[in-house]
């Protein structure tokens, strides 16, 4: 049913649709509105889930991780300050594989507190070991969550999934989407079955003490099963859009890249932005594309390279910042090339940091700056008049 | 030995001989049987009892952090009642005095408050021994330890114990309790008696540590003892907020008995007023909880 919907809202529809057993979150701007709405479907009936309100993020990831523990699916969500007082239980939650599904409003990080979006929250936990996902629209937004659940319940793979949806921009945004039916979120998604859960019949004890002699062998076996997730994405894009008709997900979008000489690689809403200024360029006959990344972590590094083997110059445009090095997305982006003898010139661009608006004229500027020469972390919109200002 | 009586804590783990946690966990989980899930915090007993490949629990049990047990089992409890088995199934979560009053009071206080049905437990040893005796909010007045310790400035831990009972209390939980490792039909009772009571129940269990406390493995049931004998140590129970049961002491010991059994408190003996200071901690306690067995003239 196609139906206009506020980003949040539109969420909080494919959560229920998903029928999580447990749901916590604690409030945060801009994410506050899925577990509002969900917290209503609760009340109204419509949604058969333990809504658990807890008093701060730590819990909220606690409270998942336990459900998910006892078998349930859990669901989460939060942004910002809130992923970063979750942290702990993030690496947690992944390093005992549990395949918890939560939301990511993206949304600067303080100080100075700033509400607005930026990519900063979702990179801080980028190493944890779950499965990052962003979103370009609210429809993708909507899909990805059902894949998400899809994907983090695969028994091959057992690890957690953070959907990224751009704060504001997508959570407050109206949007027309295709909410789908029951019938085919369930011929999609089967009910959770646990490969192991916390079951008085048969007693097992989860988060043991590791030594020097077993840890390693954790991290190996969640990077090994990252390997298994890129395969899987893939094949979930495509189940997904026999039954649902529509193609979203998959590791990377490519746009108009095939003959292009000048690509932008980048992740979330701007892309929007990105391709309107594209198609504005081809109509005067400017080879320009766009490699949206829709899996952030594990971080598709062949379907990057296959897709910028053959370009000339890359510009990695980045909401986000690694304070004390290059930008975190351009430098992952480099390193798909290193000692590769195909190897297009990679510049970085940083932009659109606290909810400063990233226009089309952002992007040109970026096309115009992005010359033979490697820039390494140029800032877009950047007023130089601030930084005199004496305090 | 087909016989033997099954522990659902069992032996193997890696314990200090005589550690009072270990003895009082055993009590617990013995008590609440194997319809029980535990969520553990960090500390000695999770690190004495999980390593692997190896692991004491014979209940289903779970470790992930320091400060979230609470949390977790708050999770575990609604999961159970979206799966309709919470009725039949308890849970448990347990952690040290520094996993339960201080960086874990935010989390239990939120379980408390949202009225999860959930026992949690405090191993109350009265520091954070598992790092290296660290003063921690539970660790009692002048406790010398290794972030307190004795010098030109310093007689030890400046502040009394924080008041977790009453704490508890606050929050309006049907079933609030202490009790001590050394006394096991004590700990038996109120495991059952809070389990039978739906809501948050707390229980804080006095369990000696003999390391950081300074005194030899086997004397731990004695030092236990004269933590109750001298009513430093109250075990009393209370339910919906009111005194329903107290340990009453026919013979109350002076505190100096207590502190000399102990290292972390021989410096206080030389001082008279650090020794009244700790003498009116109990003396508050025995007036308060009326510990003391008064015998009428008349009989």
């Amino acid at each position: 049913m196609r139906e206009l919907l506020e980003g949040s809202r539109a969420v909080a529809e494919a959560v229920r649709l998903c029928k999580p057993g447990v749901i916590s979150a604690y409030p945060i701007t801009p994410q506050t509105h899925i577990v509002e709405d969900l917290a209503q479907m609760a009340a109204n009936g419509e949604l058969n889930a333990e809504c658990v309100n807890v008093e701060s993020e730590h819990s909220a990831a606690s409270v998942v991780l336990g459900a998910s523990a006892a078998g349930v699916r859990s669901f989460t969500a939060t942004s910002s300050q809130g992923l970063l007082l979750m942290a702990e239980v993030v690496f947690c939650i992944a390093g005992m594989r549990f395949p918890v599904v939560m939301t990511c409003a993206n949304r600067a990080i303080s100080a100075p507190l700033n509400i607005w979006n930026d990519h900063q929250d979702a990179i801080t936990v980028r190493d944890s070991g779950w499965i990052q996902v962003h979103a370009e629209n609210v429809q993708e937004a909507l899909d990805l969550h059902i894949q998400a659940f899809r994907i983090a319940e695969s028994p091959k793979i057992m690890l957690p999934v953070i959907v990224n949806m751009d704060g504001f921009i997508l959570t407050h945004g109206l949007e027309i989407v295709d909410m789908p039916s029951q019938e085919k979120v369930d011929s999609f998604l089967p009910a959770y079955k646990p490969l192991y859960s916390l079951d008085v019949n048969n007693p097992l004890s989860f988060g043991l003490v590791a030594d020097p002699d077993y840890y390693t062998e954790t991290r190996f076996a969640i990077k090994e099963t990252h390997k298994d997730v890129l395969d899987l994405i893939p094949l979930v894009k495509e189940e997904f859009a026999k039954i649902f008709g529509r193609g979203s997900g998959g590791l990377v979008e490519e746009y108009k890249t095939k003959d292009a000489e000048k690509v932008i690689v980048a992740m979330g809403s701007v892309c929007g932005t990105i391709k309107d200024v594209i198609d504005e360029m081809r109509e005067k006959g400017k080879k320009a594309g766009l490699l949206r990344i829709i899996t952030y972590r594990p971080f598709p590094i062949n379907a990057i390279y296959r897709a910028l083997r053959n370009v000339s110059r890359v510009a990695v445009v980045e909401k986000a910042v690694s304070l004390g090095s290059y930008g975190p997305l351009l430098a992952e982006v480099r390193s798909v090339f290193s000692s590769k003898k195909k190897a297009p010139v990679v510049s970085g661009f940083v932009m659109g940091l606290g909810g400063r608006d990233i226009t089309r004229d952002s992007i040109k500027e970026v096309f115009k700056r992005l010359t033979a020469k490697e820039i390494s972390e140029e800032y877009i919109d950047l007023k130089p008049e601030l930084l005199e200002e004496k305090i | 030995m087909a016989d033997a009586p099954r522990h659902l804590f069992g032996s193997g783990h890696t314990a200090c001989a005589g550690c009072g946690q270990a003895i009082a966990a055993r009590l617990v989980i013995d008590t609440a049987g194997v319809s029980t899930i535990v969520a553990n915090s960090t500390g000695c007993l999770e690190v004495f009892s999980s390593k692997y490949p190896e692991t004491a629990w014979g209940v289903p049990w779970i470790h992930s952090l320091f400060e979230n047990s609470s949390a977790v089992a708050s999770g575990i409890e609604a999961a159970l009642k979206y799966l309709g088995t919470k009725d039949k199934i308890n849970v448990i979560c347990q952690a040290g005095d520094g996993g339960t009053a201080d960086i874990g009071l935010q989390a239990l206080s939120g379980m408390w408050e949202r009225g999860h049905d959930v026992l949690s437990i405090c191993y109350d040893n009265e520091a954070y021994e598992n790092t290296g005796v660290q003063r921690s909010g539970l660790t009692p007045y002048g406790a010398n330890t290794s972030t307190t310790p004795l010098g030109m400035r310093s007689t030890g831990n400046p502040r009394p114990k924080k008041p977790m009972i009453d704490i508890a209390l606050a929050h309006g939980i049907p079933y609030v309790a202490t009790s001590s490792a050394v006394y096991p039909q004590d700990i038996q009772r109120k495991v059952k008696k809070a389990l039978s009571i739906k809501g948050p129940k707390y229980l804080q269990i006095h369990v000696p540590c003999p390391l950081g406390w300074r005194h030899e493995s086997i004397k731990t049931l004695e030092v236990g003892r004269l933590a109750v004998d001298t009513g430093l140590y109250p075990l009393v129970e209370y339910e919906l907020g009111k005194v329903t049961n107290v340990r009453k002491l026919t013979q109350i010991k002076p505190v100096e008995e207590y502190l000399k059994a102990q290292g972390r408190f021989k410096h206080l003996l030389s001082n008279p007023e650090e020794v009244k200071r700790v003498q009116d901690i109990a003396n508050n306690n025995i007036e308060k909880f009326g510990l003391k067995v008064v015998i009428s003239e008349k009989l």
